[in-house]
């Protein structure tokens, strides 16, 4: 008997630290998911992995779901350092897109609501665009980190009221802006391959890695989204960073719009981004990050942000109709935060330990000294 | 005043061999503990003494393991906080817990309103709530909004909801550390009509001059043992101060200090002064400091008594709101702790769960933090190197991690202390305060944190230290700073740096040893 004890010990420690070290791994349940959505796709569209070009484009399954996923990864990006600076999000990302389009598509048409002539360079209007999403934040920011509010109380504000400014630069009209270079940055530069927006995601995932990673950033979020009290005390100013988190936040929901409007070829700010926030709080739950604040990985929101694409899109693939569409999103969505609650992993682990014991025992005894 | 009829009388609630054990504390061992009607009766003691254990055993919070509670001679049980309210036991505690959006009469019936015919009878309510209110000399009125009353008519507000409840018991947690002295005088005059009304007051604080102020009688607890109950008249502040932290003046006479006494010259420009310096929410009374290279100041005093207040008034942990602050004979502004750092300084917290740790990053990462903002967001320093810094403290203060990029949360207590000591030896200062390093920590990490102490002070650096363990700043210390209910009350060194002082100096009152 003690020896068998020994026996299962043993193995538990063998066996477990990898699987564990594998297991307790915050990237592992939002690629997990990713794969489950992947194999379902494979199976019921035999075609899911072909790539093929037409006019000029890389089209395909993948690639679809790669372009239609790019705004939400780059609101997505956004409010991880939020959530990981303030334990909070902000509920407005969808609206400052709207603004940010408006601006830009303010700066194009001038007062025209069709026109096929810019009235300014296409890259001034990309700016003030970025400066309009950059202020929105600077508006959360201030809210936050200066007056203290919650965060989602503070971007209610503009969550109510944004898509109405938006409207309001627009002078209360959809604009189309007609001339055909608008939309290399929403669908393509002539001659390259690739979708802009794959481009610009791409963009926007490498300068935040580089900002997280390369400078102190990471580190000053987590510490201020942890313990912003020991993180005053060496030193910190945890307002100027949450107002930072803000800004940046802003900026980019701004790119997200300008990509977006840019892909339809017009700027309907009632329509721009709508929803998007709360797929992108999705995304950075699924993505393995503490919505209290504190730790966070960007690989895993991103990877999350497009498990949340790739689910959408396999539901249209499945040809479920719009108007049923956010039931079966709902039901998805149930489960997978069922699945990675605290209570759940612990009752799933227990029940994982007595079986794996279960087999063990009997696994002893059978090879053991028989009775 | 009446404490022979006390004296005559039979206590109303006893509670006899209370004993009580969380997992690995004996909070409580064999306390005895009585209150008789129409007296108020002060519990003491350091942090840690069982106080808090006592009154929640007494509440229902916790339930005892061991002892009896008798109300009236007869004996009881007391489950839960519910119970406690069944046997008149009420409790109010620092932080007001009344509803601040509702009106004072509201907070005084809310749960047992006054009906007619089975509706709230608002006019019956307000005018019983002025009748109570004016019973008991509060000034406020009925249908004022709680939260436009000050925190001291909330406080007695509070005492008075509990006292409505028909309460024969009442215990006041440290009722007065946000109040201030005029509030103060209020709520003793509250407290000894409330008394005259016969009822029993254990009151809580940590000020000795409002113990001799209002209480009839003293129940002094240490480790969770009862050291003796007695007459306020009997036991002067001196031997209080004693009884709380244990030690008799025989033995203190005895005890010799080991330290070189180099002292230093008055006229050697200081590190850091102060004049006249105080800070915001402290309300510590503006001080005078000087603290010299080389220098180990110890601040002592009881809990409370403003010492950690002052030194993060320097720190500029709170915000200074007057005075002045030299370091090296320059006027420093320090408006954050950012300033304070630039400076040289560093600051290890009292509570290090609230103040030091950032729980869920590594040790690593806890190391070099105080560093990095030093050098600002762009200036990151090197993985490589931050790893390398980790290792060497690791190493130099043997940090018992299982890898450095463990978080600091599944640390020992005494490990997480010496990381945040690493993470302040990193960014080399030339002033630390430390503020209790060595609470809660084992024997042995003390005794090196004591060593590195005095090691840094040999290489020139000046330390502030914080420590409730007399000894163990006696031993480091070239100075020691008293503190008492806010106010710096002597400076000792040379030869009055000895238990005896520094506890008459504590206990201030009767015995002036030339030291105020």
């Amino acid at each position: 008997m003690v020896a068998d004890n020994k026996k299962i010990d043993y193995r538990k420690q063998s066996t477990g630290l990898s699987i564990k070290k594998i297991l307790s791994s915050r990237l592992i349940f939002p690629l997990v998911v990713l794969l489950i959505v992947v194999i379902q796709n494979v199976i019921t569209t035999p075609s899911f992995f072909n790539i093929s070009i037409t006019n000029g484009l890389l089209s395909g399954y993948i690639p679809n779901i790669l372009d239609e996923a790019s705004e939400l990864v780059i609101v997505t990006l956004g409010m991880t350092l939020i959530t990981a600076a303030c334990g909070g999000q902000d509920i407005s990302v969808g609206a400052i897109m709207a603004v940010s389009a408006s601006f830009c598509g303010l700066m194009l048409n001038g007062s025209e609501y069709r026109t096929e002539v810019f009235h300014n360079p296409y890259a001034l209007a990309l700016i003030v665009g970025l400066i309009g999403g950059a202020m929105c934040g600077a508006f959360n920011g201030f809210m936050v980190s200066v007056l203290k509010i919650q965060p989602m109380i503070a971007s209610l504000i503009l969550f109510t009221a944004g898509r109405s400014i938006a409207k309001q630069i627009t002078y209360g009209q959809t604009i189309y802006i007609m001339n055909p270079s608008f939309k290399y940055l929403g669908v393509q530069i002539p001659g390259v391959p690739v979708r802009t927006t794959i481009l610009v995601t791409i963009l926007m995932v490498l300068i935040v890695i580089l900002l997280v990673k390369r400078t102190s950033l990471g580190m000053f979020i987590e510490s201020v989204g942890i313990n912003g009290s020991a993180s005053r005390l060496v030193g910190l100013n945890s307002s100027a960073i949450k107002f930072m988190a803000f800004v940046f936040c802003g900026v980019l929901a701004g790119v997200a719009g300008l990509v977006g409007s840019s892909g339809v070829g017009s700027v309907n700010s009632g329509e721009l981004g709508l929803y998007i926030e709360m797929d992108a709080i999705l995304a950075v739950a699924l993505g393995g990050n503490m919505l209290g604040g504190g730790k966070f990985s960007i690989a895993g929101s991103v990877i999350g942000a497009y498990t949340v694409q790739a689910i959408t899109t396999t539901l249209y693939a499945m040809s479920i109709r719009a108007d049923q569409l956010n039931v079966f999103k709902a039901i998805i969505i149930v489960i997978i935060i069922v699945a990675s609650s605290e209570v759940f992993k612990s009752k799933f682990r227990a029940l994982t330990d007595a079986f794996t014991r279960k087999v063990f025992d009997k696994n002893a005894n059978d090879g053991g000294v028989e009775k | 005043m009446d404490t022979i009829k006390n004296e005559l009388s039979s206590p109303f609630l006893t509670m006899t061999g209370i004993g009580k054990s969380f997992p690995g504390v004996r909070a409580l061992s064999n306390v005895d503990f009585s209150l008789r009607r129409g007296e108020i009766h002060a519990l003491m003691g350091e942090n840690g003494a069982g106080k808090s254990t006592l009154i929640k055993v007494l509440t229902g919070v916790y339930l005892m393991d061991e002892g009896s509670v008798t109300i009236e001679g007869k004996p009881v049980v007391i489950r839960s906080p519910q119970d406690a309210q069944k046997h008149c036991i009420s409790t109010v505690y620092q932080e007001v817990n009344l509803c601040p959006n509702l009106t004072v009469a509201e907070n005084l019936f809310l749960g047992r309103e006054p009906r007619s015919l089975g509706l709230i009878s608002w006019r019956k309510m307000n005018k019983q709530a002025a009748e109570l209110l004016q019973n008991l000399n509060i000034s406020a009125s009925p249908t004022s909004q709680l939260d436009s009353c000050s925190i001291a008519i909330q406080q007695m507000i509070a005492i008075a909801r509990a006292v409505n409840t028909n309460c024969k018991v009442l215990i006041l947690d440290e009722p007065t550390s946000s109040l201030d002295d005029d509030e103060v005088n209020k709520l003793y005059s509250l407290m000894r009509k409330l008394k005259a009304q016969g009822v029993g007051i254990i009151y809580i604080t940590h000020f000795l001059e409002q113990v001799y102020e209002v209480c009839d009688r003293i129940t002094v607890l240490r480790n969770g043992e009862l050291v003796g109950e007695y007459l306020i008249e009997n036991l002067p502040r001196l031997e209080l101060v004693m009884k709380m932290i244990g030690k008799e003046l025989e033995i203190l006479e005895n005890l010799k200090v080991e330290k070189d006494e180099s002292l230093f010259s008055e006229d050697e420009q200081p590190m850091i002064e102060a004049q006249g310096l105080s800070s915001g929410p402290s309300k510590v009374t503006p001080f005078d400091l000087k603290m010299h290279k080389g220098e180990v100041v110890g601040f002592s005093g009881l809990l409370g008594s403003g010492r950690s207040e002052l030194v993060r008034s320097i720190y500029g942990a709170d915000k200074t709101v007057q005075g002045k602050l030299f370091v090296n004979g320059k006027h420093a502004r320090i408006s954050k702790p950012l300033d304070a750092m630039k400076r040289g300084m560093a600051y290890l917290p009292e509570d290090r769960k609230a103040d030091g740790i950032i729980a869920d990053l590594s040790v690593r990462e806890n190391i070099i933090i105080a560093l990095q903002t030093r050098y600002g967001l762009f200036k990151r320093i090197s993985r490589k190197e931050t790893e390398r810094f980790a290792d060497e403290y690791i190493k130099l203060l043997s940090i018992k991690t299982a890898s450095r990029e463990t978080p600091i949360k599944s640390l020992s207590g005494g490990n997480q202390q010496k990381v945040i000591l690493a993470r302040w030896l990193l960014t080399n200062p030339s002033f630390l305060i430390l503020d209790e390093p060595t609470r809660g920590i084992d024997i042995g990490t003390k005794t090196e944190i004591q060593k590195l102490i005095l090691k840094l002070a040999s290489e020139g650096k000046s330390i502030a230290f914080i420590s409730s363990e007399m000894e163990e700043m006696l031993r480091t210390s070239t100075k020691i700073v008293v503190m008492r209910d806010r106010h710096k009350v002597g400076e000792l060194a040379g030869k009055d740096m000895n238990q005896e002082v520094i506890m008459r100096t504590i206990a201030g009152g009767e015995s002036n040893n030339g030291c105020r």
